[in-house]
């Protein structure tokens, strides 16, 4: 069955992604060198998380092949980010 | 059910699926595979945007410094609310609550104009500042060809985000004109998720560009 989820869940994930944007704005204040754009994208990442476990719904979808799709999506942007930084960073390294 | 919804629900049935969850579960697959495929094309700007930074990151640290980082926090934060008012639509109708869906789906688009008029002007300062890449790009600062790659992956990026806005926009118009029109309700709604679906995915895509242009090396040159 459709899973309905309560209003106040929705709002509690909106306070939290409101707090995290507040949280990376200010961060980005700090200078931490080399760590600024992993905590940055850490951050987005939990924030994207939020947005697409809740209110997409992937949390409660119940059939499994769309599981799979989503998973799938997400693996293959993986593969075309990380084998092309891949090559360009050893590419100076002969 | 009532009787009426039940109606409904029967005439929404397509010939070609059980039943309502059947139709529901496909719809909401079929909406998926669009979206991997949407996460494919943002990829390859999102890859360009990587490998570029890479390369050239003197000139990256240099465009970062010409953001406007207010419009794009303030910006980011309008869209969350968005997706809120677009989840609460889709709780609403799940409810069968079909005043409520119109209004959410209403300020949805409230807000999603909001975003567009504050891009606007955002797009309008950088015009005036000769940041637009072209030949009358100019910029003072060392690594100028470089700055304005920077410059072309912006105005690429969230040019394409600002047109699934603008795309949002119709959808969700185009939803609430079907409330109205009582085209909705508890039992049949898909069409109103897909459109929080792709609604959503428009926010997530802004949940990347908000750091990645506004955020990284905005503050201080390393």
């Amino acid at each position: 069955m459709e899973k309905v989820i309560s209003a106040k869940l929705y709002f509690t994930v909106w306070a939290a992604l409101m707090c995290l944007t507040a949280a990376t704005a200010a961060l980005s204040y700090v200078n931490m060198g080399a760590l600024s754009p992993v905590v940055a994208l850490v951050i987005a990442t939990v924030k994207g998380s939020l947005v697409v476990l809740f209110f997409m719904h992937a949390k409660y979808i119940d059939v499994k092949t769309t599981v799979l799709v989503i998973v799938a999506g997400f693996f293959w942007l993986t593969i075309l980010l990380l084998m092309t930084m891949t090559d360009y960073i050893t590419r100076a390294w002969s | 059910m009532s009787d009426s919804s039940e109606a409904l629900a029967t005439h929404e049935l397509r010939h070609h699926f059980e039943n309502m969850e059947q139709q529901r579960g496909a719809s909401s697959m079929g909406m998926w595979v669009f979206l991997v495929t949407e996460i494919m094309f943002f990829g390859g700007m999102f890859m360009a945007y990587l490998a570029y930074r890479y390369e050239y990151f003197v000139a990256w640290q240099e465009g970062s410094q010409h953001m406007n980082f207010w419009i794009g926090t303030v910006n980011t934060a309008v869209l969350i609310c968005s997706s809120l008012t677009m989840v609460l639509a889709v709780l609403a109708i799940q409810q069968g609550r079909r005043r409520l869906t119109s209004v959410m789906l209403a300020v949805t688009i409230c807000f999603a104009m909001a975003f567009m008029v504050l891009k606007g002007m955002e797009y309008h300062e950088h015009w005036l500042a000769h940041e637009f890449p072209g030949s009358a790009f100019h910029f003072a600062g060392i690594d100028p060809r470089h700055v304005e790659m920077f410059f072309v992956l912006y105005f690429v990026m969230t040019g394409f985000h600002a047109l699934h806005v603008l795309i949002g926009i119709g959808l969700v118009s185009t939803m609430l004109y079907m409330n109205e029109r009582g085209h909705f309700s508890a039992d049949y709604h898909n069409p109103i998720e897909n459109t929080g679906l792709y609604w959503h995915f428009v926010d997530l895509i802004w949940i990347y560009l908000y750091p990645l242009l506004y955020l990284i090396g905005h503050h201080h040159v390393s």
